[in-house]
């Protein structure tokens, strides 16, 4: 196989080339079956206990980043020009372990020592981007991390004393060759697209994004996988055959992030992390979701179009995004599309996207200047936890703070993430007080028919989604009554 | 590398020391089972679950199964050479693999033995199974009404006259508790090696608590005597319970396969196939009377603990048995009844899970004191203190077992708990912010823990080790315990150090093997470092006679003058460093190797009358929490937890708080937000991390301050004089509950108790709030 059609990475420091993988191989199978490196461990091979957590290394405009992934969930063949730093790449030659560790080990941070590789991981990204960071910080560094043993409470000491003794010098190997390492990142780029097969499994890697779209138009079942949060568990715990799948995480194209004078557009392939510094500036409230989504590894694979295109009902961004008007730009070889996000949803597992098309772009008009927005989740876990129910909110008040637009979209309360429009209409043109928002409590509770599962009953989805219109109404009167970790520290209390 | 001055050595017991492991820990080097180089030709096995909760099999078409790529030869319950049985407790209804009948949905009805592990897992799912349904039921209260039955014996603990006392008490109150289970979670899921031998033998690694019982199991079910079996564990990723019996059906179907194909073969079960066929912590529901005087003393107390077995015995007798041993917590009943029912379910069978069922009777103890307080509109700390155990011969010191408190230390915890965490001021600021805040209301608890340290079947408490001091004076140590990550083996390398005095770089910690060590009892019941400690102390104890012994006849000195120091043997005026001590015994020919033995002392239980001592002594603890209700969402906060706890003299502080604050996350989530839920179909639909939602770095509380009781010292002659701690602490956070109560309590100005159940999931917090409401 010539080397252009091979995916070419680094794996610690040793150049990796790679023909007839599977497309469902997982890096953490080929890690341990292929490479022996059996530090990083499957706990459950979902993406969610990040025992298999790894740093990859990519090319981001230009700059060299290292971001923790799931292993267990990423594949390999959507590794090129990568660089995969594993637990066994952090002590020295000589044994001597990475500051990281000897915190860890010095705080008594390991039990059972299963989930700790995983840990260490997490820690020492955290390590690498943030040189003083809160409690706060590191409880969002670890969101994706599950330790059954310690409590945590070692883990966090262990992160904050590390970060209090460090050093000047740039210390490990992956801090010190970032120059050598972004200069073989950027030869290792694919010039063409990358088409193998391993027995009757197939994968494409496009070159760009306009062979996307022809690959597309010629195989409109293909599996269309960027950051593999979903995906991965069709292959790791549905068993499912996805061939022929494309992998477009790596395209320039999806990459990209616009401010025009009305809104931001989003590639389809930015994920959380990227997308996170413009939602802070722009959208703070849906920034605040997004620590609530997934944990960090999932954030740094996750993009902005897979939680849309995937479709599901409890997709935790399409409420926000609904009731801010967000509109979507679909692609296929026969051109673009732009159609209202809420009217991309049709029913459960049924999306307007035609076959040949992908999603490849979201755009997100600004927040009048004096409009209210809101967004909450309600899930058993605060963190790390998929939505009972998430309810966005938005409405324009007149200068006698009557309604006059109202938008207000859930996720978790039909079969698709939709607005409540009965709801919306009772509030146009009434004045924003308790006795509105009450009787807005009440309409919204009995607006949707929920179902009963093992996050929520029914009952308390429709209790709580009209819980929540008093919530809103609340923090717009400037009542911030949503509970928020350390909030009584950093008031002083 | 020693000197011959020093003043101490490093690792004596009382020390802090780091776990044996930590430094593989952080760098990934600790192997676990599926990190170890494989034998050539290995073989990988997956399950074959059914799909349904409870029927017959009518026909089982595993001709695609067997035809898949890969598949190398698909195992069903006739092919056990031996018995298709593997239940613990002896009572047969516990089969490798289901027959005829269905007893669970998930439970396995064949085995697929294939290349490789991939093309198990998707073989697995192509067999054809038709089935005749039979009525089920997953729930304790659908159960009773079937009458499906107990799995095993319950039982009865009664002291007193609760009837007449109850009828002649001033006040009296009945109620009911739902306790919800709790999956294990520990992070490596079960799996097993099995490597067949020459003859009979088979050699199988295990992540498993229990070595000699999977030996006993692999035995009865390949039908060769047990003396052809050794086990090998050296670490579990986490046990907690879940990995005393549940590993036995991976271990048993590796080991049939591997004999029956001739090739090694490993059992890794896949996250969403663990959480589906293993066992759980029991679910109960606690049905009580109690009667009380106008101050809140209890004066009797009636209650019927059922539990959720599941379909099989398994631990299920002496795990209800030790709810109802823990059903007093810290309390005096004067006349008591308490009852247990393990009713049997169709559901995977339930198992030992940390604390085995202590903490649900505790829990429901805990209850009773928080509805007598409401009811006489008291703070539940006062009603605690009321009914506490008083000291030994008060007349309050007798367990419902009839077993005397001699050891209660309960009164000092709480009340320097109370004072350090300036408790009642806090209390007073939360019910005066609650007063004025609309949504957000607070609440505060300080629960205690007073916890029974011995397995109830007697038998159980004994312990054996084996030590071996080669020729160069490093020192090879082997025990019957299994380390799990709660620092086991560091803490029995402690007492060999401490014993020798020598530093614990010298001591080399092997793997637990049934083949040095015959006839262990699981690590469990937090006795780990009590029954192993002592005996690993009576080895070397041996070992020093002997050396003691050769000092005084070949330097003709009393035995007084042989003293061991750090690195080194004074014998009379004389010197010697402890490796040419070694080396000279060895010339002398004086046997450096001995296996040491201990069998807890005083401790004898008779169910039948219920009535004994079954154990040897208490652990205690207490709590303090402080929470923050959403009254919109039922979402909460745990600002701030303090912990007291009693584990005697620490054998290493840091390995014990470690414990502390592990138990204390892992006690909190089981109350709060890991909720097991079965859909209509019979089906466990929480069966991975995305469903079950264990606690994470940012649940535990924002402030959490452990600190030990510092001045206990075990009043029994443990090893160095400490406690147990592995169970206890899980127990601690039942002060989360009760703050979390008393916030829903504020709505309606504390005059009801809210009666919570678990896991008080942000759904429970709500509808508890909208009941007070509406009084």
């Amino acid at each position: 196989m010539p080397q252009s059609q091979m995916i070419r990475f680094i794996l610690n420091d040793e150049p990796v080339a790679l023909s007839d993988i599977s497309p469902t191989m997982t890096l953490l199978d080929w890690l341990r079956e292929k490479k022996r490196l059996t530090g990083s461990k499957e706990g459950c091979g979902e993406g969610d206990c990040g025992a298999c957590t790894v740093l990859v290394g990519r090319l981001l405009n230009g700059e060299l980043v290292y971001e923790t992934v799931n292993a267990c969930i990423r594949f390999v063949a959507s590794l090129s020009a990568t660089h995969v730093v594993t637990i066994e790449h952090l002590a020295g030659k000589d044994g001597e372990l990475h500051p990281v560790q000897q915190a860890m080990v010095d705080c008594h941070g390991s039990q059972c020592g299963f989930c700790t590789p995983g840990f260490v991981m997490s820690l020492y990204s955290l390590w690498m981007s943030n040189p003083a960071p809160s409690a706060n910080d590191v409880e969002v560094a670890l969101q994706g991390n599950l330790c059954r043993c310690t409590g945590y409470e070692t883990i966090l000491k262990a992160a904050l004393k590390v970060a209090a003794e460090r050093p000047d010098a740039l210390v490990d190997p992956v801090m010190r060759n970032r120059a050598e390492i972004s200069a073989k990142l950027e030869e290792l780029k694919p010039k063409k697209t990358i088409r193998q097969f391993a027995g009757t499994e197939r994968f494409i890697v496009p070159a760009n994004l306009s062979e996307f779209a022809q690959v597309l138009a010629t195989e409109p079942n293909a599996t269309i996988v960027a950051g593999s949060t979903d995906t991965g568990l069709w292959v790791t715990k549905q068993m499912r055959d996805i061939s022929p799948v494309v992998f477009i995480g790596h395209l320039d194209e999806l990459q990209t992030i616009q401010q025009t004078s009305e809104g931001i557009t989003f590639g389809a392939g930015v994920t959380y992390s990227q997308a996170l510094p413009v939602f802070k500036q722009h959208f703070p409230k849906i920034a605040k979701l997004f620590y609530r989504i997934g944990g960090q590894q999932v954030r740094n694979m996750g993009t902005i179009g897979g939680n849309i295109a995937n479709g599901s009902p409890i997709g935790d961004t399409p409420p926000p995004l609904i009731a801010l008007g967000a509109t979507l730009r679909l692609h296929s070889m026969a051109g673009p599309r732009e159609i209202a996000l809420e009217d991309f949803f049709i029913a459960y597992g049924k999306q307007d996207r035609l076959p040949g098309e992908f999603v490849e772009s979201l755009t997100i008009p600004f927040l009048p200047r004096n409009d209210h927005f809101a967004v909450y989740k309600i899930s058993k876990r605060r963190d790390e936890d998929i939505s009972a129910l998430c309810g966005a909110f938005r409405i324009a008040l007149d200068d006698e703070n009557s309604v006059t637009e109202a938008r207000i979209a859930f996720g978790g309360m039909a079969a698709t993430p939709k607005r409540a429009t009965e709801v919306e209409n009772f509030l146009k043109g009434k004045p924003w007080s308790a006795e509105t928002a009450n009787a807005a409590r009440d309409l919204l509770s009995s607006a949707y028919s929920p179902l009963s599962d093992w996050r929520a009953t029914a009952e308390y989805r429709a209790l709580t989604a009209g819980n929540l219109m008093l919530r809103f109404f609340a923090e717009t009167t400037g009542e911030a009554i949503e509970l928020q970790r350390y909030a009584m520290q950093e008031a002083g209390e | 590398m020693s000197s011959m001055n020093a003043k101490s050595i490093t690792g004596p017991i009382h020390a802090t020391l780091k776990h044996d492991s930590a430094h593989k820990h952080v760098t990934g080097a600790a192997d676990y089972i599926d990190d170890m180089p494989e034998p050539a030709g290995l073989l990988h096995a997956a399950l074959g679950m059914t799909q349904r909760a409870h029927a017959r099999i009518l026909s089982m078409d595993l001709s695609d199964v067997e035809a898949y790529p890969g598949v190398v030869t698909v195992l069903t319950a006739k092919d056990m050479p031996g018995t298709n049985d593997i239940s613990s407790a002896h009572l047969h209804d516990e089969p490798v693999l289901a027959e005829d009948i269905v007893e669970f949905y998930g439970q396995a009805a064949f085995t697929v033995i294939a290349e490789t592990r991939l093309a198990a897992r998707r073989a697995a799912r192509l067999a054809r199974i038709t089935y005749e349904d039979l009525p089920f039921a997953v729930d304790v209260e659908n159960a009773k009404k079937a009458e499906t039955g107990y799995v095993t014996k319950p039982l009865r603990l009664a002291r007193g006259d609760v009837g007449s006392a109850m009828a002649k008490a001033p006040n009296r109150l009945r109620g009911q508790m739902k306790i919800g289970g709790q999956e294990h979670f520990y992070l490596e899921g079960h799996i097993s090696l099995a490597i067949p031998g020459e003859d009979d033998e088979m050699t199988v690694w295990a992540s498993t608590q229990h070595p000699s019982e999977i030996q006993d199991m692999v035995s009865h079910v390949l039908g060769v005597p047990a003396n052809a079996v050794t086990v090998h564990v050296r670490r579990m990723g986490g046990g907690f319970g879940g990995k005393e019996t549940q590993g036995n059906q991976f271990a048993c179907l590796a080991a049939v396969a591997a004999r029956k194909t001739g090739r090694a073969v490993k059992f890794r079960l896949d996250r969403d196939e663990d959480m589906t066929v293993t066992g759980k912590r029991h679910d109960f529901v606690v049905d009580y009377e109690i009667g009380y005087d106008d101050e809140g003393r209890i004066e009797a107390v009636k209650a019927n603990f059922a539990a959720r077995c599941g379909y099989s015995s398994d631990l299920s007798g002496p795990v209800t048995d030790r709810a109802l041993f823990h059903a007093d917590n810290a309390y005096f009943y004067p006349h008591v009844e308490l009852l247990s029912e393990p009713v049997k379910t169709n559901t995977v069978s339930n198992t030992a899970f940390r604390g085995f069922g202590g903490p649900q009777g505790l829990v429901g103890a805990e209850r009773f004191i928080e509805e007598v307080a409401y009811a006489v509109g008291k703070d539940p700390l006062e009603i605690r203190k009321l009914n506490f155990y008083g000291e030994a011969g008060s007349g309050r010191d007798l367990t419902p077992y009839h077993q005397t408190v001699e050891d209660n230390i309960m009164p000092r915890v709480v009340a320097e708990l109370e004072e350090s965490t300036d408790y009642q001021a806090r209390r007073n600021a939360i019910v005066e912010f609650n007063k004025t805040s609309k949504y957000i209301k607070k609440g505060i608890a300080l629960t205690p823990v007073k916890f029974g340290i011995s397995f109830t079947m007697t038998a159980y408490n004994q312990a054996g080790a084996l030590v071996h001091v080669y020729k160069d004076g490093s020192i090879h140590l082997n025990h019957g315990g299994t380390e799990m990550g709660q620092g086991l083996y560091t803490k029995v390398a402690q007492v060999i150090a401490d014993c020798f005095q020598v530093d614990i770089e010298r001591v080399k910690i092997t793997a637990t093997t049934t083949g040095k060590v015959p006839n262990t009892s699981a690590t469990a019941a937090s006795s780990g470092s009590d029954l192993n400690g002592m005996a690993a102390f009576d080895a070397a104890r041996q070992i020093k006679e002997r050396l003691i012994a050769f000092a005084v006849e070949s330097r003709k000195v009393p035995e007084d003058q042989v003293t061991f120091l750090p690195n080194r043997v004074r014998i009379g005026n004389e010197e010697i460093a402890f490796d040419d001590f070694i080396k000279q015994a060895y010339f002398a020919r004086i046997q450096l190797s001995a296996a040491g033995f201990y069998k807890t002392p005083k401790i004898h239980w008779d169910r039948d009358s219920g009535r004994g001592r079954p154990f040897y002594y208490y652990a205690y603890g207490a709590s303090v929490s402080e929470v923050s209700i959403d009254t919109l969402t039922g979402e909460y906060i745990v600002h701030r937890s303090d912990v007291l706890h009693d584990v005697g003299r620490s054998l290493n502080p840091a390995i014990d708080i470690g414990q502390i604050e592990g138990g204390f996350i892992q006690g909190m989530g089981w109350l709060t937000t890991e909720e097991l839920w079965w859909d209509d179909k019979g089906m466990l639909r929480t069966h991975a991390p995305s469903t079950y939602k264990i606690p994470l770095a940012s649940d535990k509380p924002e402030v959490f301050n452990v600190r030990l009781a510092e001045w206990s010292v075990n009043a029994e002659p443990t090893i160095g004089r400490s406690k147990a701690v592995g169970e206890p602490p899980l127990m601690l956070p039942v002060s989360v509950l009760e703050a979390l109560s008393m916030a829903v309590a504020s709505v309606s100005g504390y005059k009801v108790c809210p009666r919570l159940d678990t896991p008080a999931t942000p759904e429970r917090i709500l509808m508890a709030v909208e009941q007070m409401k509406g009084l």
